[in-house]
């Protein structure tokens, strides 16, 4: 399936090494990845796998030391400068001196968009993450769950193809959480856009994507890659069926092949 | 309006306090002129009759808080507000230069942050000396500026706000470059994937997350601009003001007249910084502040 869809991320032998006071730190060593049009990749390891520098290297928030990385066959920068990706962050960063629609506003302000356009869309993106009536609300009157529904929203405003949600779930709680998988997958069985998905819980990888990269620490680099032959129509329940538990389990075995399980 | 309430009570009881400490420290301190009156008019008091006359003295050492209140009523309420003894007049002079200075010194203190932040070598070059501006003394420093711009021509309102600006600029600086770099990493991030300029990032991140520090700084700044212009009415030989008042009233040794000037500076000190807060609560609300 991802040989007859364009490359939207295409990375080889991409390496990133920081340099920091206590030396040198190798945190990506030789990646190579292709991630289709339409696909849902989550990314799941351990901390310090290199999975969330992975995806900013994507998002050019971090520059590759080695190796090559292209986003619709431009550089990150490039795709950046053309914002080619909506970014969901591990908290929701919406800023706190603007209402729900204002911080849905920003990029749509940034990009210069007509007052009229942002109504539009603003509009469009909220009804899109379940958030109609709490346009005039400041972040703090909101859950945190619905806080970063709005950023999911801010993220989808400017119609970017691509998504690039790091962790964006980690810190609700497991109700809320399942029910924002749920609704992932529906908002993206209807955009049909590319996401890359960073987590660390392996019944959230498996449930959300069509392909799950696992990631293994020191230096972080990709030790298995699993094809989803799940459905696209996901119900919750799917989660107990022998399928689900299959990949969960070849997920499992993936993350201790890549020792990820020592200390 | 609870912590109103709260606070009452402890704030009451310290006023208490002071003002009985203050009763017995002017019967002591005013004593023994008062004894060495009775001698030369060869009268002797009883002690009732001693503690009664070191509380009403013309020229007290120090005044009874009785008597500062009389002489701060009177200058405040019974003088025609024009007239060069009337508190209010004195105090609108003075407050018109602090006002003055401490507008120059925001507007000052905020564009050397803006500065500071946004370019290296500013951040390198001018943290020392504004740093080490603020350690010389205003006194020092007061009456030379009122001379120096007495000789190009500048007299009046503009040299002793000045002297407010020269104080009042600092907290507003610092406050301001911590406020200009408080946005956390993941908004610099956001704003970053957004492609936005610094321009934008600077107007839409950088400046709303500054303003509660704005606010905080100029709190500080506002008080310290009043003592800016008392103190520059103190080398010009002004002729109204507060410090002009404290000047006048160290010569002809009235010292009431000092306590009430003083009493007055203190007053108009609590309603700056008031104002100041209550602006700072309103702007915060209207920014969608969480109601404390």
């Amino acid at each position: 399936m991802t040989g007859i869809s364009p490359a939207v991320v295409s990375a080889s032998k991409l390496g990133l090494t920081f340099q920091t006071n206590d030396g040198p730190v190798q945190a990506l060593s030789n990646v190579d990845l292709t991630i289709g049009k339409g696909e849902f990749v989550s990314f799941i390891g351990p901390s310090g796998c290199g999975k969330t520098t992975l995806l900013r290297v994507i998002a050019d928030l971090e520059k590759p030391t080695s190796g090559a990385i292209s986003i619709n066959g431009m550089t990150a920068e490039q795709a950046r400068e053309k914002r080619a990706y909506g970014y969901v962050f591990q908290a929701a960063a919406l800023f706190p001196w603007r209402t729900i629609e204002r911080n849905v506003a920003l990029p749509l302000e940034i990009m210069g968009l007509s007052r009229a356009e942002q109504a539009e869309r603003i509009k469009r993106t909220l009804d899109l993450v379940n958030l109609s009536g709490f346009e005039k609300k400041y972040p703090w009157q909101l859950s945190g769950g619905m806080q970063q529904r709005a950023s999911i929203a801010r993220a989808l405003a400017f119609d970017a193809d691509l998504l690039l949600m790091d962790e964006p779930f980690g810190a609700l709680d497991e109700i809320v959480r399942d029910h924002l998988n749920e609704q992932l997958l529906e908002l993206w069985g209807r955009t049909n856009k590319t996401i890359c998905f960073v987590t660390h819980s392996i019944p959230e990888a498996v449930y959300l994507s069509t392909r799950i990269v696992v990631m293994s620490p020191r230096p972080g680099r990709v030790s298995d890659v699993i094809e989803s032959t799940l459905p696209k129509e996901r119900p919750l329940g799917i989660r107990e069926t022998p399928e689900f538990l299959a990949i969960a389990a070849r997920v499992r075995d993936g993350l201790r092949a890549g020792h990820s399980y020592d200390d | 309006m609870d912590t109103f309430r709260d606070k009452l009570i402890p704030v009451t009881s310290i006023l208490v306090g002071v003002v009985v400490l203050w009763y017995v420290f002017a019967v002591f301190l005013n004593a023994p002129f008062q004894r060495d009156l009775d001698r030369r008019a060869n009268e002797t008091s009883t002690f009732s009759e001693l503690i009664g006359k070191t509380l009403s003295q013309p020229k007290p050492t120090l005044p009874a808080p009785h008597q500062v209140a009389v002489n701060f009523f009177e200058n405040t309420f019974l003088r025609p507000i024009n007239s060069n003894r009337s508190l209010v007049y004195n105090a609108w002079v003075t407050l018109s230069s602090t006002l003055l200075g401490f507008a120059f010194g925001t507007a000052l203190g905020i564009v050397i942050a803006v500065g500071i932040v946004h370019v290296a070598t500013l951040d390198r070059s001018l943290m020392p000396w504004i740093i080490a501006s603020q350690t010389i003394p205003i006194l020092a420093v007061a009456p030379m500026i009122i001379v120096v711009l007495a000789a190009v021509g500048i007299t009046g309102l503009v040299p002793k706000a000045m002297i407010s600006t020269y104080l009042s600029f600092f907290p507003v600086t610092v406050g301001m470059v911590k406020g200009l770099r408080s946005p956390e990493i993941m908004h610099l991030d956001l704003m970053h994937t957004y492609n936005a300029s610094q321009a934008q990032t600077f107007w839409k991140l950088r400046v709303p997350a500054s303003v509660p520090f704005l606010f905080t700084s100029m709190k500080v700044a506002v008080a310290a601009s009043l003592v800016g212009a008392i103190v520059g009415e103190l080398p010009t030989g002004a002729v109204a003001g507060i410090g002009a008042k404290l000047l006048a009233g160290a010569y002809y040794s009235q010292s009431i007249d000092i306590w009430s000037a003083l009493v007055a500076g203190s007053i108009v000190a609590a309603l700056l910084v008031m104002v100041v807060g209550i602006a700072g609560r309103l702007v915060d609300r209207a920014m969608g502040g969480r109601p404390a």
